[in-house]
């Protein structure tokens, strides 16, 4: 049965903005991005929204729907009081572009700064075989579909503009991890970049990249956390650190 | 201005449009542990009321000072002075900085108390009061770091702790095959203990996170899955542990002041 819901919705651009009230009718079982859509059809002809598939994982349509980072497709209208207004802004850990896009290629620019899977020379390409057990933590890091709703809720550059030099986030650290752990990766020193170069130490696990996460990706607990770890074998554990000098290897 | 107010993002002069109880969460952390806090302390320089009958105070085992009673000791090994530069030394203050360590550095615990101490966030999405921001990259955060030699100590301590409960299946004419109110509490607090460090993240690190291959250690593989099981559970471990240690021994507190009797139940 169709409603009229209130919605707050961000517009403007860099020089400035603010946020409009619109009455709009909501059919159920839909989403705040069909609402958006209305919005857009019959009010709003220049909303800027940026989408996709409408299904989850394209993670095209990050916004902030009444303070939180989600995804509008994915959010259902009816999770709101029937008296509720919902309020809708652009990631505000990113520059603004115009109303509910903002530019997001920092993270595009973090990506690049992260090295690549390198093979062991003496595998020709097709010959390399792994098992299982081996592949499995990783696999849960490739669901990622970049929305970056956990590099926009990350307070490390969402309140710290001056941080995002030297800090990769959430996002790239399960990159970091995915080759850290992939049992066929050769690159040396990806520990010690982590900390170093990405900014591992500047995480303090408050989690917040894992409550956003709509893979439900364990961020914290499987792969910045365990990196901590493998980070503190080299760096900060001299029992272990005179173990891998003893045996010569970087710690399998 | 910086942080979601710098001039390049969206113009939004709130600080957060979070409209749920978010303040809620942070500020039950920031009772709780505070409580225990000055609870702790309170009993930590108290000194006294940590044993009767084969019961003893997780906060004063082991004991290893000359100020202990002898029957709270093990085997009479009280290596220090029950003074130091003149002051006394509580015997608690000589083996809490590893359990105090082992939750300071706990990777739980330190999302919780940056959460509702400092701030650092409140709650996601909600801007945090700092102007700057290094995370654990300096000292004094970097001693985070340490995190695995205070779980080697803690679990140390809890083999100890483990032998306390045991112990305590004596009545207090020293006949084993009995049970009171007071083994069953050191049992579910030792065991609790264990659950909180066995669900630990360095643990499961140290018992095989670190490897690359786990097909080629299938005994360490097994093992890293059911620390992984307990993992998943360590914030409730680290509550429960909590709790329990601290009602044991307000338990035994209660018991040497004789406020209550330890029943036995054969």
């Amino acid at each position: 049965m169709a409603r009229n819901i209130k919605l707050r919705i961000w517009r403007g651009d860099s020089t400035d903005g603010g946020l409009k009230d619109v009455v709009v009718e909501a059919n159920e079982g839909e989403v705040v991005l069909d609402v958006i859509h209305r919005v857009q059809a019959t009010q709003m002809g220049d909303l800027a929204v940026r989408w996709n598939c409408k299904a989850g994982k394209c993670g095209s349509c990050s916004m902030e729907i009444n303070g939180k980072p989600r995804l509008a497709c994915m959010t259902q209208v009816a999770s709101f009081g029937e008296q509720e207004t919902i309020t809708v802004t652009p990631l505000r850990a990113f520059p603004i572009i115009k109303d509910l896009v903002t530019d997001v290629s920092f993270n595009y620019k973090k990506a690049m700064e992260i090295p690549a899977y390198e093979h062991p020379k003496e595998l020709a390409p097709g010959e390399a075989r792994m098992q299982q057990i081996d592949v499995e933590r990783s696999q849960e890091f490739r669901k990622c579909i970049e929305c970056f709703l956990c590099q926009d809720v990350c307070h490390v550059v969402r309140d710290h503009e001056e941080n995002k030099k030297s800090f990769a986030g959430p996002r790239f650290f399960i990159r970091i991890a995915e080759l850290d752990m992939h049992p066929l990766d050769m690159l040396k020193n990806r520990k010690k970049t982590a900390q170093e170069e990405h900014g591992l130490g500047m995480c303090n696990i408050t989690k917040c990249c894992t409550e956003v996460c709509p893979e439900h990706i364990k961020i914290t607990d499987n792969a910045i956390i365990p990196m901590k770890e493998r980070v503190a074998d080299i760096k900060y554990d001299p029992v272990r650190w005179l173990g891998t000098k003893i045996r010569k290897r970087e710690g399998l | 201005m910086s942080g979601v107010f710098s001039p390049t993002r969206a113009r939004i002069k709130e600080r957060t449009l979070r409209t749920d109880k978010w303040w809620l969460q942070p500020l039950v952390t920031f009772g709780v542990l505070i409580s225990f806090v000055i609870y702790a302390t309170f009993r930590a320089f108290e000194g006294a009321n940590y044993y009767k009958d084969h019961l003893i105070s997780p906060f004063y085992s082991p004991c290893l000072s000359d100020a202990c009673l002898p029957e709270a000791t093990i085997l009479g090994f009280t290596p220090f002075a029950k003074e130091i530069f003149n002051f006394p030394l509580s015997p608690a203050l000589i083996i809490l900085i590893f359990p105090l360590g082992f939750r300071m550095t706990c990777y739980y615990y330190r999302k919780s108390y940056y959460r509702s101490f400092w701030m650092s966030p409140p709650a996601c999405a909600v801007a945090e009061p700092h102007k700057k921001y290094t995370g654990e990259t300096r000292f004094p955060l970097i001693i985070q770091n340490s995190h695995r030699y205070f779980f080697y100590a803690g679990l140390l301590l809890n083999v100890i702790l483990t032998y306390d409960a045991i112990i305590s299946f004596k009545n207090p004419e020293g006949q084993w095959g009995h049970m009171s109110v007071g083994s069953l509490v050191l049992v579910v607090s030792s065991t609790m203990l264990w659950l909180y460090s066995m669900s630990c993240h360095s643990c499961r690190h140290t018992i095989g996170g670190r490897l690359k291959n786990f097909s080629k250690h299938p005994v360490r593989y097994k093992l890293w899955s059911w620390v992984s099981v307990l993992n998943h559970k360590h914030q409730q471990f680290a509550w429960f542990s909590l709790a329990a240690v601290a009602f044991a021994d307000i338990y035994v507190r209660q018991v040497a002041t004789g406020a209550w009797t330890n029943f036995y139940f054969f």
